[in-house]
């Protein structure tokens, strides 16, 4: 079978600065991978190069939902990436702080409905039907999520986890095959972290989706990933199941500096 | 209370603004008998009133520090809490409709004729509260696309004999189509930058009514347009002006109720999303280009239909009635009546139009107070006189 995502040789030069050097990387149907590496080694502009961003100096991003064909995402706006179905969360939360939780979700099904300003000017039949479709998807997502207490809260005002977790539930409304979570666990508490990875794997297993994840917290990435790939200074260094990374040499050496070198 | 540092530092803030307007307050040259007059009483009573001034701003400012410690930020503007109280909304509605309903007839002709113009303002503010309030684009040259409204009745009457009623539904079209040509160039502009464009868009739109003599007739301006039209019927001033009052009054009725859908409709939330967080926005599937242009284009649209009502009611247009000034009226009343909240910017229309009027004696003074009003909502009041609330979704409870 194809890999849903199949990025070749993905180059992104800033300046004088390669933040990303040829990384190659594939993400199979329901698999759950992460992406991980020293702060600066490019895994958040890696993310911004796949959802369009950024446009990447030279290299290709190949996808291939679930029952479709291939297709390439260059020269892609971000909303028509999304569009395609693959979604994402920020590292710092952006959410949509003027808006209530429930209308942040509805955003997300804002590329799957169609009412234009005609529909929203008069309330054509088909209008109301899909706004109140969207409520009520948008509320069913909610309740996935477990925020439906606050569903007419401002956004805003949400604790900090609960913040992070309306981040996944927009994304969620976009109707995505893969899912890009930028540091979902930063500063969450140990339970919060815990939550987190229970609802990973909940999508995963009955949402139908792929997961790729970019995480500091360790525990996180070894207890969730199927594979991980390490990224160091714009480089991939290594790729594998947890164990394997684990022991990798040149792993510990990005993270742990080399012995010789701190002498 | 007032402490002894408060004290000190109100003092010194009066010493400074004794020094700094001395200059201009205490110093009159006479050119003519070639003398100097210092008026040193004048000093004296600026330093009286800067030290109170200074004393009063700072007691407010503690006040609204402490309120912000106890209370949440999001408390829900008490005229939000009563239009959704039923019990009192439905008589609140029929004693304001019975009062606009009367209006003319009780009131003289020039008060009828302040109103008319306060309600323009009212639709200008809600349009332009589409742009700059919800899409968050600001746009100092809206007084362009009022322009665009008046200008296309008064042509297209001179030229064609266009009745009014047939010209509304036009220069609506030609403010969407003028909104979209300014949105296409200022895309990828934010803030700043985009303020500034839109500027010299206004400036632009009025310097060619100016120049093209041939086309628009220049700085005389057109005169001779005709007040809209009632079945034939010959209508003496008095009545006309009762009519078109009765005209705008439909029409603001008209974008309120639109704009209230507008706001609540897929098209409005990504407008608020793109004033929120641009990139989120993007990230989200919301097409940047398509929410920025609706928001121009329908923003435009009402500042257009305004400029026809307010050429039937002048009868005469000239560029001048389209100056940058008039743009920043019409921000002054969506920023200080509450940036995407239609009831606020209905307030500030009326607050900022009406007053003026009835306070001839500051008149002169005008846009000082403005500016003078602009800096205390936004120390005081941030978000507006009136700030706007979300759509609240109810559901039934879940059965377990």
């Amino acid at each position: 079978m194809e890999p849903i995502l199949n990025v070749e040789n993905l180059t992104m030069i800033f300046g004088g600065l390669k933040a990303l050097n040829n990384v190659n990387i594939t993400i199979e149907q329901g698999q759950i991978a992460a992406l991980i590496g020293p702060n600066g080694a490019g895994k958040t502009t890696f993310f911004n190069c796949i959802t369009g961003i950024y446009e990447p100096t030279t290299g290709d991003v190949t996808i291939t939902p679930p029952g479709k064909s291939s297709q390439s995402l260059k020269g892609l706006k971000p909303n028509q990436v999304t569009q395609k179905g693959l979604a994402r969360t920020f590292q710092n939360i952006r959410l949509f702080q003027g808006m209530t939780v429930l209308e942040n979700v509805m955003i997300g099904r804002h590329c799957r409905m169609k009412a234009g300003i005609f529909g929203a000017l008069f309330h054509t039949h088909a209008q109301k039907n899909e706004e109140k479709k969207a409520i009520y998807d948008s509320y069913e997502i909610l309740e996935k999520i477990g925020l439906e207490q606050y569903v007419n809260e401002m956004a805003k005002n949400l604790p900090y986890g609960a913040q992070r977790r309306l981040e996944i539930a927009r994304a969620l409304a976009t109707d995505p095959f893969l899912l890009l979570l930028d540091e979902p666990a930063a500063g969450m508490n140990p339970q919060e972290t815990k939550e987190l990875d229970d609802l990973i794997i909940w999508l995963r297993d009955n949402e139908n989706l792929s997961i790729l994840l970019i995480e500091h917290d360790m525990k996180l990435v070894m207890s969730l990933s199927d594979k991980i790939h390490v990224v160091d200074y714009g480089k991939k260094i290594a790729q594998g199941n947890p164990e394997e990374v684990k022991s990798n040499p040149e792993v510990i050496k990005a993270y742990l500096g080399d012995e010789s070198e701190d002498a | 209370m007032v402490t002894k540092k408060e004290i000190k530092q109100a003092f010194f803030i009066a010493l400074w603004f004794m020094v700094l307007t001395f200059p201009i307050m205490v110093i009159k040259v006479n050119t003519i008998k070639n003398i100097v007059i210092f008026r040193w009483n004048y000093l004296f009573w600026i330093g009286i009133g800067t030290f109170f001034a200074a004393l009063t701003w700072n007691y407010f400012l503690q006040l609204k520090e402490n309120k912000q410690k106890t209370e949440t930020s999001d408390d829900i503007p008490l005229v939000h809490k009563l239009l959704q109280n039923a019990r009192f909304k439905i008589p609140f509605l029929i004693v304001l409709a019975i009062f606009f309903l009367v209006y003319p007839f009780i009131f003289p002709m020039y008060h009828t004729s302040i109103m008319i113009s306060a309600l323009v303002y009212v639709m200008l503010g809600l349009g332009l509260n589409i742009v700059v309030g919800l899409a968050g684009l600001l746009d100092l040259g809206y007084v362009a696309f009022y322009c665009v409204g008046a200008y296309a009745y008064a042509l297209l009457n001179l030229h064609f004999g266009v009745s009014f009623w047939l010209a509304l539904p036009i220069s609506a079209v030609l403010g969407f189509l003028f909104g979209t040509l300014l949105g296409y160039p200022v895309l990828r502009l934010r803030g700043d930058y985009l303020a500034i464009v839109t500027l010299g868009f206004g400036e632009i739109i009025r310097i060619i009514m100016e120049n093209w003599d041939s086309f628009s007739n220049g700085p005389r301006g057109i005169a001779n347009i005709p007040p809209p039209s009632l079945f034939n019927i010959d209508l003496n001033q008095h009545n006309t002006v009762i009519y078109i009052y009765f005209i705008v009054i439909a029409l603001v009725l008209m974008t309120i109720f639109f704009v209230a859908r507008l706001e609540d409709s897929r098209i409005g939330r990504a407008w608020i999303a793109l004033r929120d967080d641009e990139i989120a926005c993007q990230a989200m599937g919301i097409s940047k280009v398509k929410t920025k242009l609706t928001a121009f284009a329908l923003g435009a649209t009402w500042a257009s239909i305004g400029g026809v009502v307010f050429a039937a009611k002048t009868s005469y247009i000239n560029p001048m009635s389209f100056t940058i000034w008039e743009s920043i009226t019409i921000l002054s009343v969506v920023v200080i009546g509450g940036m995407g909240s239609a009831i606020g910017v209905i307030a500030g229309a009326f607050v900022l139009i009406l007053l003026p009027e009835y306070l001839r004696a500051v008149a002169e003074y005008r846009m000082l107070v403005f500016g003078a009003l602009q800096v205390i909502v936004m120390v005081f009041k941030p978000e507006g006189l009136i700030k706007g609330v979300r759509k609240i979704y109810k559901f039934k409870k879940v059965e377990e």
